[in-house]
């Protein structure tokens, strides 16, 4: 990793134009937390779609997809503000009754996960926007 | 109350007659076919049956009987028990046991219903499956997520004892069949992606005290091995396993027995293979991780290992070593051998002597296999590709299509073996995957992995699944049936010359065990994960299954793999496996109409 942050500022450089016109767009209407260009991801966008794999995929399936085990996350984020994302992850959510035996674990204390929080949403806001495909996202730069 | 006066009487015999009380009354009860009264049909793990009422002739006559309900939506692994007039059906989390009674069209004789803590749900790794329950004794023993293991009335379901055998707060749970053997239960542990220190441990079935607890990783006293224990017929020699971890990193090495027992009454030995070293990123753990992915043969009185053999030295694709060890006696390269033969999830069917530990055969069962070549037959080792072994050329770095995926070419769903034809009929995974590992620091209780993967179909394939017959003297493919998902049920063969199996989809499948052609199939109504065993009742056979869609397979395929389409070319849109089945846990007796 230490290499790559420099390389990673270069080739960010390079892409510097068309990076601005997209800021511009975003401002105009909401900002998104993530950065795609030509279907490749920043930094952070990665690194979300890294710790969702580490510590999310085992329930909620790969690429946030959803699995017979716990819900799908690409669309779950449509209707939730990034507010109400981190107070699940953070505190959890248990549905256990006659029907369900879902629990959701609170990742308050796991620092893989709440470090990267901003991350894991950028991830998920880009895969529910329809801006990122399934499966590993090359960087840019890669 | 005659007969609470004799259950006082009988613990007293016990005592007299020694030991060997429950296991004579196992050993006889699992060699009457009209009864299936382990979670395998016997101690050999061959899942064969003798019946033959249905046969390749009339199978295509079957039709469900009767079905029941557990009430649950998880992932249905394992399978019913059949003692006498009783069936015995268990249920993921909560973990219920039912006794239902076959003399009255399935109704529920008792009830067990553990009440525990729902913290131990996330815990679980891939969903909260148990994979089912074992007699012994005049008791059923339930491994519960918790890890509680509890004993209960056959008759009544009243628990007798119950005993703690791990902790869920750093990860450990309960996921595993436990195996009666002589006046012991043998239990395992699941935790593997929690960095837990997995072992095996023996349970006194009177009472449930502690008889010996061995580890897959330690020092010699706490993985019960001694001067007498070899690997390929070599003394292992002292602190085997200690010196082959950095540190005290054996601490948090993982090496789970979530999987099979097996046992030789001859040989007095027990048979089981441990989980993958934690974490998933190998470059963490340098070292060959001992004895992580290694079969253990121990003597069930001690724990003692007499021999072991680790087939996937420092792991770095999360090929558990823990399905299924089949004991049967075959012929190896035309020598009449007392062979244990596993289907390991590296892709590797190992043939080896059981009595002497000693590599026979080690054959690719699917051909799609790459990360090693071969294995060496001298050292036993597999002769690794450097492209396809992730933390080779450091971490951080995208390893791609490596076959099998993490799932392995098989995963825990067993295989069955016909003496009949000498065959090995075994459900597969046919899927590859990229595996990038990266650093993560150990937290007790959380998941430590520091891999991400991707899976897709082999190149140019459409089929995830095949399901073959293997000849395991000579290390070869007899035929083989594709599969459009993995097959993730246990196989059943009968003399009647059919093999039983369930697929995802939800199809109960039957095939000529000579050909493997299909005879029969029907739609449960869920995706089957269980395995299929087979009983009679009042002079006729039936065939039963749970189906419920879930576990692993169902994590990863719920909504189709990554990249499917590139496995399909024209084809398209490739199967989410949510598109065929939905959840739900049922049980479904098939008979031959009257």
């Amino acid at each position: 990793m230490r290499v790559f942050p420099p390389l990673f500022c270069v080739v960010a450089a390079l892409f510097l134009r068309a990076g601005v016109t997209l800021a511009a767009e975003d401002n105009q209407s909401t900002e998104k937390p993530y950065t795609v260009v030509d279907g490749k991801v920043d930094k952070k966008t990665f690194n979300g779609w890294r710790r969702y794999t580490e510590s999310c995929l085992r329930c909620h399936g790969p690429d946030g997809a959803g699995s017979s085990y716990g819900p799908d996350l690409v669309d779950s984020v449509k209707h939730m503000t990034q507010d109400e994302f981190n107070e699940v992850v953070v505190n959890g959510r248990t549905n256990v009754n006659a029907a369900n035996t879902n629990v959701m674990p609170p990742f308050g204390e796991v620092e893989d996960v709440v470090t990267y929080l901003d991350d894991i949403w950028a991830y998920l806001k880009a895969r529910a926007d329809g801006v990122l495909g399934r499966g590993r996202p090359p960087r840019i730069g890669d | 109350m005659k007969s609470s006066r004799l259950w006082i009487v009988a613990p007293a015999l016990t005592l007299f007659a020694g030991a060997a009380s429950a296991n004579d009354e196992l050993i006889k009860l699992s060699k009457d076919p009209n009864q299936w009264v382990m979670p395998s049909g016997n101690y050999a793990n061959t899942r064969y049956s003798e019946l033959n009422q249905i046969n390749k002739d009339n199978v295509k006559n079957l039709r469900p009987m009767w079905t029941f309900s557990t009430g649950v939506l998880r992932g249905h692994e394992g399978g019913p028990l059949v003692i006498g007039d009783v069936m015995y059906v268990h249920s993921p989390f909560p973990n219920y046991v039912f006794a239902l009674d076959l003399n009255n069209n399935g109704r529920i004789l008792w009830k067990y219903e553990p009440k525990q803590d729902p913290t131990v749900i996330p815990v679980m790794c891939c969903d909260t499956v148990n994979r089912g329950v074992a007699y012994g004794d005049g008791k059923i023993f339930l491994n519960q997520a918790d890890t509680t293991l509890v004993a209960l009335d056959a008759k009544t379901g009243q628990p007798v004892w119950s005993v703690k055998n791990g902790d869920p707060k750093k990860g450990e749970t309960g996921t595993s069949a436990p195996l009666v053997v002589k006046d012991k239960v043998l239990v395992g542990i699941s935790g593997g992606e929690f960095g837990v220190q997995a072992r095996v441990t023996a349970y006194n079935i009177k009472d449930g005290s502690l008889a010996w607890k061995a580890y897959s990783g330690g020092p010699d006293n706490e993985i019960l091995f001694d001067a007498n224990t070899t690997e390929l017929g070599k003394p292992v020699g002292k602190d085997s396993s200690t010196k082959t971890w950095q540190g005290d990193q054996w601490k948090i090495g993982g090496g789970a027995t979530w999987g099979w027992i097996s046992y030789d009454p001859q040989l007095n030995l027990v048979y089981y293979g441990s989980g993958n070293p934690s974490t998933w990123n190998p470059v963490q753990r340098p070292g060959d991780n001992k004895w992580s992915m290694t079969i253990f043969a121990r003597n069930p009185d001690t724990g003692v290992a007499k021999w072991v053999y680790q087939m996937t030295p420092h792991d770095q694709w999360d090929y558990d070593g823990i399905n299924e060890m089949i004991l049967a006696d075959i012929n190896v390269k035309g020598q009449p051998t007392k062979a244990l033969v596993h289907f390991d999830r590296n892709g590797f069917g190992y043939t080896l002597n059981r009595e002497t530990g000693a590599l026979l055969v080690a054959e690719k069962y699917d051909p799609k296999v790459n990360w090693a070549t071969k294995v060496d037959m001298q050292t036993g080792r597999p002769q690794v590709v450097a492209e396809y072994a992730p933390g080779s050329a450091g971490e951080d770095k995208n390893y791609k299509q490596i076959c099998p995926a993490a799932l392995g070419s098989k995963d825990q769903q067993p295989a069955a073996f016909s003496p009949k034809t000498g065959l090995f009929y075994v459900p597969t995974n046919h899927v590859c995957m990229d595996y990038e590992p990266f650093k993560v620091s150990y937290t007790a209780g959380q998941p430590y992995v520091g891999a991400t993967l991707s899976m897709y179909p082999p190149q140019g394939e459409n089929n995830l699944g095949n399901f073959i017959a293997w000849d395991a003297g000579a290390g070869k493919i007899i035929w083989s049936d594709p599969e459009p998902f993995s097959v993730w049920s246990g196989a059943l063969a009968t003399a009647g010359d059919i093999v039983f199996y369930g697929t995802l989809e939800g199809y109960l499948k039957a095939v000529d065990m000579q050909t493997g052609k299909e005879l029969y199939r029907f739609k449960t109504p869920s995706g089957i994960i269980g395995n299929v065993n087979t009983f009679t009742h009042g002079g006729k056979q039936y065939i039963g299954v749970l189906s419920g869609v879930g576990g692993w397979a169902g994590i990863g395929m719920a909504a189709g793999l990554t990249k499917d389409t590139d496995g399909l070319g024209a084809v398209g849109a490739y199967k989410a496996l949510a598109n065929y089945t939905q959840l739900g846990g049922v049980l479904t007796v098939f008979g031959l109409p009257e």
